[in-house]
This record gives structure tokens, C-alpha cells and sequence, in this order.
């Protein structure tokens, strides 16, 4: 169901928000087999159905009364267990709400989960969560993708009609994708990271991941914005997406790195890249080849910076204050360590120890500080390229799901899958996952419409249009 | 560059993480492979490239210093592990 369904359904009188819980409950229950969901709230969703369909009747219910979502483990609610698919969160009950949490909750969504991620959000495959891993929707012997594969595969799986995200090199983006649905990361700073749990903070971005672009359209509207608890978000104002869609698309200038073509590429996702730049050139869009020359360094530059700020983020789980502490220990030293060992898993700790060695003594220039420059000189790669288009258009991944257990002996061909995602999150330009179209092997195939920081506009418009052109 | 079974022991001393004999070399291995990916970087002369911090520049963020309700003692307390009725327990730190 969309938002738009739900919404019209509600408005006249066809359905209640009681019986859409009760609707999406046995749902979850039956789509267990795909381990999506950390926690279900089923007592607490169906008390708040019966609240919001009070406030229906009495007329003052929220722009998204009875939408119900599934939130990604590693997004705050308050009193309700945060995991981070982790053992060193699996007893953490946060005393606050995340904004983006706080904000949907104030139009009378219906929180129904948490859905299951990556440990930590360092994943590209949902493997490495401490609950056990998510399986793809689309075929169960293999992965969703990650780190938000939780969040991808219950809306793909129809357990949820829409979810939240959060995308640090990809983890919207690619889950979305390999699962066959629509997912956004939003400029850096459009929405506030207030209580979404630390990875690498310069990357770090809270979206949707809806079954169309209309309803990542209407939830992006509601979370984006300024927030006092999170001093990078940004005041800039929040257009109305979901009424923007259907504005003019011809003219707009369209790029296709050429870099993101090359070899590693699946022939079968290239060739449908190519389908899609004939349909838009068809519709009077123009779509030329552009080049982002430093693309081959964002592998190695993401992978600095992002683990020297996880090494960072992850250094208050210390098992003193809140999350896993170890038993029977001697001295401080002892606590911390023996604490940090148990309660991290093995790709945790991997990012943790490749971010202290970049951040240590005689390594700093070396790594970290030519990381930061990289940093630079791929977002002017993107500044460039959109001084002459409006919106790129590249594939999310190299390649559609692949099996579960492939890559998760082999970190660096899982970090080489990340390679048309990450430069995204180092540029803090906004990204937007649409499906088009399926593999031969009946997987799902996905691109992403890349745009200036702040145009989730222009690539909303875009996705919509191209949207409707795959059915 | 390449690190050594004892440089990533001291860097997990430093990271306070312990490794196991056979995971060490393990983990040795797989961090030699990636950070040869990374010697790529090197590849290109960045000496007059200034290192990036922020995609967006927010400027500095105040403000006003003003003292307001804090969560409660028995909120926080909740979540830590070991506890007395006020405090968070932690192992004898003076001898």
C-alpha cells in the first residue's frame, strides 16, 4: 500500500488505523522467515491506532495518520530497545526520540518495528547485525544488501508500506536497490541526526525507503529541516517534494559518468542504463556522458575517513554508562577492554582498528589529512559536472543481490562493492534509488539520480518521471 | 607500507580491543590488503589541495548558555549495567 492509499482509504471511511495494524501484523508474523525486524511493537501500534482513529473522527489527526513504518535499529526511540544489531546495544533503552522519530510521530505515523541493519551500519550486505542476517525478499539465498537491509526488504516484502533508513556510504541507497525498491539520501545537514547512533558523522543521513517516489517525496518533507540538537543540520527552506512532482521535466540536462561504466560493471545493468538514457532522450531530456576523473579514489578515501570517525563515535562504548559489560574483571583497564572485545563484532571491530591505525602517530598526514584531501577534490569532480547538468544518473551497485556468505570472509570485495555509492556521501550531495527493471535472473536492477546539495527537488521529479516510464 | 602482527597489537591496545593469536594474523592479512588499496592515494600529487572538513560550511553554531531540565538520575541509570541506587559501579580504580 502507499501513503496515498492509506491516506484516501482513512479519509473515506474504508478503513481504520486499527485495521490496518491488524492487517500488517500478521504480515510481519508470516514474513519472519526473511528476519527483517528486530523488535514488533504489536501492543503499542495497535494502542495507537486506537488513538489516532479517535483523533480522525475528531478531526485533528497528523498529515500521516495511519501511515505505518518500520524504523532501522540504529534510530532512537525512547523507552524502546536500540540495538544497532549489536551485543553491545542489545540491552540499550534510549531516553530520548531521535527528531526524524519525533517529527513523524507528530503526524500520527504508526511505528510498527525496528528493522534489522548491519552492526553498527558497517555492511553492505545485513550479515554482520549480532540478530542474525536479513535475506532478500526477491530470492532468499541472498542478501538485501545493507546496512538498512531491514528496512529494504520488509517494504519490498510488503511488511511495511514505507521505512526509515540511514545511508553513510550507501546503506539506503544500496538496499533499495538490490531489493527492488525506492530509497533517498538526503543532502548532508536536510535532515537533523539527533539520536541516530554515530558511524561516521560527516556522512551520516537519515531517509526513506518507500515503494514509489511519492511517498519518499512525503516523508523527506516531513523529517527535513533545521534542528537546535544537531548543529550540521541546515536552515535551509523545505520545498513541498510531493507537490513538485509532476512539474515539466523536459529540458533538464542529464550526465552519466562514464566512470561508473566501466569494467565491474554487470553488461546486463549497463544495458539497462542504456535503455533508460534512450527513454529519457525520447521525452526531450538531454543525457550526455560527463566525467568525474577521481571516482577510482573513493574507496580508499571513504574507508580513512569513515573509519577514523567510527574509531572516534565508538570509543564511548566503554560498558560503564550503558550497553555490554564484561563479568568477573580486575581493574578498569580490564572493563573496557574485555567489554569492547565481547560486545563488538568482527567488522566492527576491523573499521575501529583501521581507524585508530589512520589516526595514529606518523599515519595522520599520511591517511587521514590525504583522505580529506581526496575528499575535496571528488565533490569538485561533482561541482563541476553540475555547473553543466541537472541531475546524473549512475547505477547503485555493480552488481544486482548476490549470495549470502559470498563476500563476508573478504572485506575489501565487499568495501569494492560500495564503489558508485560512496563518492555521494564524501560530496554530501543528495541521492535518490529508483528500481528499473529486472535482471535475467528476475533480480531487481536499480540507478540513482544524483543532483546538487539541497536539489531533492529536481531528482524527485526525475525518479517519478522515470518511474512511470518502467511500468 | 604495511603493518606488522605487533604494530596491530599496539593498535589494538590502543583501540582497546584484544585479539586471539590466529585472529591476530587473520587481521593482520585483511589490513594489509586494504591498506595496500590505499597506497593508491599516492598516486596523484595533492600538495596543493586543501583537506576538506565540511561539505556544507554551517559556520559556528550557538547558543545562549541558559540552564534547562536535564533527564533524571533514574533515566539514565536504567541503562547502566552494573549500579547502586545512584551511582554507575566500576571496579576499584585505586589500589
Amino acid at each position: 500500500m502507499t501513503i496515498t492509499e492509506i491516506k484516501e482509504l482513512l479519509k473515506e471511511n474504508k478503513t481504520t488505523c486499527c485495521e490496518l495494524v491488524e492487517s500488517y501484523l500478521p504480515k510481519i508474523k508470516a514474513g519472519e522467515k526473511y528476519n527483517c525486524f528486530i523488535t514488533v511493537f504489536e501492543e503499542k501500534a495497535r494502542k495507537k491506532a486506537e488513538e489516532i482513529d479517535k483523533k480522525i473522527k475528531d478531526g485533528h489527526a497528523g498529515e500521516l495518520a495511519g501511515v505505518i513504518i518500520g524504523i532501522k535499529d540504529v534510530i532512537c526511540i525512547k523507552g524502546e530497545r536500540t540495538t544497532c544489531g549489536s551485543r553491545m546495544l542489545e540491552n540499550y533503552y534510549p531516553p530520548f526520540n531521535a527528531t526524524a522519530v519525533e517529527k513523524l510521530e507528530k503526524e500520527d505515523v504508526i511505528i510498527i518495528g525496528k528493522t534489522n541493519m548491519d552492526e553498527f551500519a558497517m555492511g553492505s550486505t545485513t550479515e554482520s547485525s549480532y540478530l542474525g542476517p536479513t535475506l532478500n525478499p526477491n530470492d532468499i539465498t541472498r542478501i538485501p544488501g545493507g546496512s538498512s537491509g531491514g528496512s529494504a526488504a520488509a517494504v519490498a516484502a510488503d511488511l511495511v508500506p514505507v521505512s526509515l533508513g540511514s545511508d553513510t556510504g550507501g546503506s539506503i541507497r544500496q538496499p533499495a536497490s538490490l531489493c527492488g525498491v525506492v530509497g533517498l539520501k538526503p543532502t548532508y545537514g536536510r535532515v537533523s541526526r539527533f539520536g541516530l547512533v554515530a558511524y561516521a558523522s560527516s556522512l551520516d543521513q537519515i531517509g526513506p525507503i518507500t515503494n514509489n517516489v511519492k511517498d519518499t517525496a512525503i516523508l523527506i518533507k516531513i523529517i527535513a529541516g533545521k534542528d537546535l540538537k544537531d548543529s550540521t543540520s541546515v536552515n535551509v527552506d523545505v520545498p513541498d517534494y510531493p507537490n513538485s512532482l509532476n512539474k515539466d521535466i523536459s529540458g533538464l540536462k542529464v550526465g552519466i559518468p562514464k566512470e561508473y561504466c566501466e569494467e565491474g560493471l554487470d553488461p546486463e545493468i549497463k544495458e539497462r542504463l542504456e535503455i533508460l538514457a534512450s527513454h529519457l532522450k525520447e521525452h526531450g531530456i538531454t543525457v550526455e556522458d560527463v566525467s568525474l576523473p577521481h571516482s577510482k579514489y573513493s574507496i580508499a578515501t571513504y574507508y580513512i575517513i569513515a573509519t577514523a570517525e567510527a574509531s572516534s563515535n565508538l570509543s564511548k562504548y566503554d560498558g560503564v554508562k550503558y550497553g555490554f559489560r564484561e563479568e568477573n574483571i580486575r581493574d578498569l583497564n580490564e572493563l573496557f577492554t574485555k567489554s569492547r572485545t565481547k560486545g563488538f563484532g568482527a567488522e566492527v571491530k576491523r573499521r575501529i582498528m583501521l581507524g585508530t591505525y589512520v589516526l595514529s602517530a606518523g599515519y595522520y598526514d599520511a591517511y587521514y589529512n590525504k583522505a580529506r584531501k581526496f575528499r575535496r577534490l571528488i565533490k569538485e569532480d561533482f561541482d563541476r559536472a553540475f555547473e553543466k547538468f541537472d541531475c546524473l544518473i549512475t547505477p547503485v551497485s555493480p552488481t544486482t543481490a548476490y549470495k549470502l556468505g559470498e563476500k563476508i570472509d573478504d572485506p575489501l570485495q565487499m568495501y569494492l562493492s560500495d564503489i558508485y555509492t560512496i563518492s555521494i556521501n564524501l560530496a554530501g550531495i543528495p541521492g535518490l534509488a529508483i528500481p528499473f527493471g529486472k535482471s535475467s535472473e528476475g533480480l531487481p536492477i536499480g540507478f540513482q539520480i544524483l543532483g546538487k546539495h539541497f536539489s531533492e527537488d529536481t531528482i524527485l521529479r526525475l525518479g517519478h518521471f522515470i518511474e512511470k516510464l518502467d511500468m | 607500507m604495511g603493518v606488522s602482527i605487533k604494530e596491530v597489537k599496539k593498535i589494538a591496545k590502543l583501540a582497546k580491543l584484544e585479539f586471539k593469536d590466529e585472529e591476530l594474523e587473520k587481521f593482520t592479512l585483511q589490513m594489509n590488503e586494504i591498506l595496500d588499496y590505499m597506497e593508491q592515494l599516492s598516486e596523484i600529487n595533492t600538495d596543493n589541495v586543501e583537506p576538506l572538513y565540511h561539505v556544507i560550511e554551517p559556520g559556528n553554531v550557538l547558543r545562549n548558555d541558559e540552564v534547562k531540565p536535564s533527564y533524571s538520575r533514574e533515566e539514565i541509570l536504567k541503562n547502566a549495567p552494573v549500579k547502586s541506587d545512584e551511582f554507575i559501579l566500576v571496579p576499584r580504580v585505586i589500589e
